[in-house]
């Protein structure tokens, strides 16, 4: 159908026939609509970047969103209102992501959004969803989500925070592994956000900071920056980048031999990168994530999560992001039946009033900028002793649910 | 700056040849095409990604690298033989911009199609056994690897040197390169040779895909960054010359070496400031044909 | 008169008259207010590539500076929404200029990777100016709830009254390039073009024509980006990035290069084609390119370039 024809074989006439029909068919009034649109359905809108390198984290995003909406649906919802996931591809670009929000918001006529799957773009969602009175819960990591500047009542941020994760795995590390430590970062907003979150919390322990080497944002080849930290003969390295970065980084590490004198600290390990880059490349890197599946061992609620998922997935386990779908659709459409409506302003004091355990045990909302007070798991990556193909990870240790882990509410902007 | 010695300078050093060679192959399959075709492959980055996965499929059917090497080049030439012929021939003659923005098309299309194919999350990409660990070069460390790949760089240099200085179809290429109207007039089937060019530069192109998947892994996206970068060398060099390409994909890949030590949040700009600085004093490029301006 | 002389006499009026009743048939108003404002992009890139026949690669970068002094002068200064667009326009035409002043030695291939290069080099100037751009993050904040006009308040957060202020904006566009087109410098254009050595012993001053040609298209395109600025209420820093000048050269060859409504129907075509495809499948981006090289190799003349050869007497 998509075949490039040799030139002359097909005639221009039927080529531009075919393709006025498919236009006519896009801007006529009787487009079929995917997803049928009953009258008072609960509408959560969902964007996320199906297309993309982060692809298969976003359609984890997606399963897990739908289970939580699944859940809902079968138990009644609210007062036989069901709820449905309006889900859209931003792109991983925040320009896409406002026009996509600014679909779902009139077009759509969305309840509420949750979603995003980078900083950037959760800001942009966040923007427009501000302007026009409708609940965001984010799902994704970002420092400037909780700060004044961007906050709005209408906010809500489910996922960890760069100053939280980076917290932890400095915490655990910083006490374990030596005093000098190297830090190489990337250099953009995320990456920055983790050095001050681990110089933060260094100072408690009397790091040395050995220097910060800056690279840019899609750089493949570390060969450049990796004998200039060998030569500062750190105990710790600590890594700050995210996805292709930090797979790239971490197999030329290897390659370079750094894991032989050296402890590599990242600030966040995902399921998804450690599988694309294999076990060589993470293996004994230690970092923080928000959620494993492993600690069913440890919480009811994760076992219960992790089973809902494998039934309604063909024995599938949900990863991190998956959980963090699962838990900003789940906490929202909790927060409306509490609430018994979907009016803004109930679910917001529904949700400010949350208190819950969805699929890693006890969190809820700071009130300041609606922050998910969490755990931080800290993991290490591993190849051996493995139960399932899912099992590369072993949690180290629990960074257990603490606002005094988080920056301050006046430290972020915020009036008392 | 903590540690900086003369022989962190020189590691930087080797690793911006590393990092050069893997510029310079790409840079040459571009240089040649537009030398001869006078056509801008912007669907060089995609044929070099579509090397690495050609090798990663070899590797899957059970393959090993040294395979690789000899099969990829001749596997993404042929594609590229297959993409002139269908493509881009029926587009001379059009002007200068219309294969341009075929192949920029087409950039699209294949990397989709690896997405398909592959996936969008990308493979890792396994250093051969042999050729893994470091090697004391005097100074310090230099992954083994790297060496290699300078080597290979170095011995398609050579090859595609001795191809077109000493065989008669290297001869007709460089006349071609020069002035396709005589060479046309002499009797010379130009549709033929200029269909061997595009496939020899594709194939470098795949060659170079197959010699990065060690260093940085497989994913759909990498011809991308590497595109732009390596039309920086392209026209610092002088389009349409090998000698350029070579000499220019060094000096960047050290350039960017380099800043990388002093300040690297600036080794991107600094290799498009280098381009834009050149191309205002000498826009012709180190070694390319002056009549170009017009 | 054949219907051809006629719309030709009348372009610009029938454009704004689709112009008017284009949201009601979109999809979403969204969605037809970016295509009003990639089309404008489009119209300002079509200046430089259809009429003067130099392939730019790096328009962007007018694109993106127009939109972020749109979005910094709200963002930062606090200024009215008017100054706020007109700063735009001025941003799009003082980096023509630079760029332009540059650039413009350079033709054929070299001029489109000068343009790439310098585009890309304001792409990390703007990215590394955190405190005034959000760099990686983006510029938020370009909040207009209302818009004021001598009195008449509109409200710019209903979908509808926003895209027919934008539209107004457009429209505006489209007439003053209506004129520029028409005037003797238009023809000017034209006639360096096609014959730069008979222009030149006409006594036009080639480099000059290109340089200012090159500026107006920054002024289209700035104000292209001041409206997405305002449309979106942010700025993304991949509005710098040379894939936003990949798009324009797509959209400007599938509307139809050196016609006047080309750039408004690619605009059109692409962001459909990309709407559309992305509701049937994840792999939009192979239906667009296997698209887009379908037009080159059969439709060079676009959509509209090949309508307007059928329709000619």
């Amino acid at each position: 159908m998509n075949k490039i024809t040799k030139p002359g074989s097909i005639s221009r006439r039927r080529l531009l026939t075919t393709v006025s029909a498919g236009a006519a068919l896009t801007v006529s009034p009787f487009r079929i609509n995917l997803l049928q649109a009953q009258e008072a359905t609960i509408k959560i809108g969902f964007p996320v970047p199906l297309t993309g390198p982060y692809g298969t984290e976003a359609q984890d995003q997606v399963r897990a969103g739908q289970l939580a909406i699944a859940q809902f649906n079968d138990a009644g919802g609210l007062g036989g209102r069901k709820a449905e996931l309006v889900v859209r591809d931003d792109k991983l670009n925040p320009g896409e992501a406002a026009t996509r929000t600014l679909e779902l918001v009139e077009k759509e006529k969305v309840n509420f959004v949750v979603g995003s799957l980078s900083a950037a773009v959760q800001l942009a969602i966040n923007n427009v969803t501000k302007e026009r009175g409708i609940i965001f819960n984010s799902i994704s990591q970002s420092d400037a989500i909780n700060e004044a500047a961007d906050f709005s009542k209408f906010t809500f941020h489910e996922a960890l925070n760069p100053h939280l994760t980076s917290g932890a795995v400095g915490r655990y590390a910083f006490s374990k592994f030596g005093k000098k430590v190297a830090f190489l970062t990337a250099d953009y907003a995320y990456g920055h956000e983790m050095v001050r979150g681990f110089l933060d919390v260094g100072k408690a322990f009397n790091i040395e900071n050995l220097g910060d080497i800056r690279h840019p944002l899609g750089t493949s080849d570390f060969s450049t920056l990796l004998p200039r930290i060998q030569a500062l003969k750190p105990d710790i390295l600590c890594i700050s980048n995210f996805g292709r970065d930090q797979q790239i980084v971490l197999k030329q590490a290897t390659d370079f031999g750094v894991k032989k004198t050296t402890q590599i600290i990242a600030p966040l390990l995902s399921h998804a990168s450690r599988v694309a880059a294999g076990p060589q490349a993470f293996e004994g890197v230690i970092g923080g994530c928000s959620f494993y599946w492993g600690i069913e061992d440890k919480f009811a609620s994760t076992k219960a999560f992790n089973d809902a998922f494998r039934k309604m997935y063909d024995g599938k386990l949900p990863t991190d992001y998956g959980a963090l779908g699962y838990g900003g659709v789940r906490t929202v459409l909790t927060a409306v039946k509490n609430a018994g409506s979907v009016d803004t302003d109930k679910v917001i004091a529904a949700m400010e009033a949350l208190k819950y355990d969805f699929y890693k045990g006890p969190q809820y909302y700071r009130k300041c900028d609606h922050q998910s007070v969490q755990s931080v798991l800290v993991i290490r990556s591993k190849s051996k002793d493995m139960k399932n193909e899912s099992d590369v990870f072993d949690v180290i240790n629990t960074d257990e649910p603490n606002e005094a882990n988080l920056r301050t509410c006046a430290e972020l902007g915020h009036k008392s | 700056m903590a540690g900086l010695s003369l022989d962190l300078i020189a590691l930087q050093l080797f690793a911006g040849l590393a990092l050069g060679a893997i510029y310079v192959l790409f840079a040459i399959g571009l240089s040649l095409i537009f030398g001869m075709l006078t056509v801008v492959n912007f669907a060089h980055g995609a044929f070099y990604m579509v090397g690495a996965y050609v090798g990663v499929y070899i590797l899957m059917l059970g393959g090993d690298f040294w395979i690789c090497l000899i099969a990829v080049p001749l596997l993404v030439g042929l594609f590229g033989v297959a993409v002139e012929r269908v493509l881009i021939r029926p587009l001379y003659g059009r002007g200068i911009d219309y294969p341009l923005l075929l192949t920029f098309g087409l950039s699209y299309v294949m990397v989709e199609f690896v997405r398909i194919a592959f996936g969008k999350t990308g493979f890792p990409f396994d250093t051969p056994e042999i050729l893994q660990g470091a090697v004391n070069i005097g100074v310090g460390y230099f992954p083994l690897y790297r060496l290699f790949v300078i080597g290979a760089t170095a011995t398609v240099l050579l090859a595609l040197w001795l191809f077109l200085e000493k065989t008669s179809f290297g001869l007709i290429i460089r006349a071609g390169a020069r002035d396709p109207q005589i060479v046309r007039v002499l009797g010379v089937d130009v549709a033929r040779v200029w269909l061997i060019v595009f496939g020899i530069g594709t194939a470098i192109a795949g060659f170079a895909g197959l010699l990065a998947a060690p260093l940085q892994g497989v994913i759909p996206e990498m011809g991308g960054t590497i595109l732009a970068e390596a039309f920086v060398v392209t026209v610092v060099g002088g389009m349409g010359s090998i000698g350029g390409a070579v000499l220019a994909g060094l000096l960047v890949g050290v350039v960017v070496s380099m800043t990388s030590l002093f300040a690297p949040e600036m080794a991107k700009v600094s290799i498009f400031a280098l381009m834009a600085v050149v191309l205002i004093i000498r826009p012709q490029g180190f070694f390319g044909r002056a009549g170009l301006m017009s | 008169m054949s219907w051809f002389q006629f719309a030709t006499r009348h372009r610009a009026s029938i454009a704004g008259l689709v112009v008017l009743v284009f949201p009601l048939v979109m999809p979403f108003t969204a969605l037809a207010v970016n295509i009003l404002i990639y089309g404008l992009y489009a119209l300002g890139f079509n200046l430089v590539y259809g009429y003067l026949g130099l392939l730019s690669f790096g328009h962007a970068a007018l694109f993106g500076t127009g939109a972020y002094l749109c979005g910094i002068a709200i963002v930062h200064f606090a200024l009215p929404w008017y100054a706020a667009i007109a700063l735009g326009i001025l941003g799009g035409l003082l980096m023509a200029a630079l760029i332009g002043v540059l650039a413009i030695r350079t033709r054929g291939i070299y001029f489109a990777m000068v343009t790439m290069a310098l585009s890309q080099c304001v792409y990390y100037l703007f990215y590394q100016a955190v405190d005034w751009t959000g760099g990686e993050n983006g510029l938020r904040g370009i909040n207009v709830r209302v818009i004021d006009i001598f009195g008449i308040k509109l409200n710019f957060i209903n979908p509808l009254t926003r895209y027919y202020v934008i539209a107004a904006f457009v429209i505006a566009a489209f007439f003053v390039l209506s004129r520029i087109l028409a005037s003797p410098f238009g023809a000017v254009i034209e006639a360096v073009r096609e014959n730069e050595t008979r222009a030149k012993a006409s006594g036009y001053d080639a480099t000059v024509t290109r340089l200012i040609t090159f500026v107006l298209s920054g002024g289209f395109c700035g104000l292209a980006g001041a409206l997405q600025a305002l449309h979106l209420s942010i700025v993304p820093i991949e509005i710098l990035h040379y894939d936003t000048s990949g798009v324009v050269v797509m959209i400007a060859l599938l509307g139809g290069m050196g016609t006047f409504f080309g750039p408004m129907i690619g605009a059109a075509a692409f962001l459909l084609l990309e709407n559309l495809v992305s509701v049937w499948t994840v792999h939009w981006q192979l239906i667009v390119g296997a698209v887009f090289m379908i037009c080159v190799l059969f439709f060079p003349a676009g959509i509209w370039g090949t309508l307007i050869s059928r329709g000619k007497p």
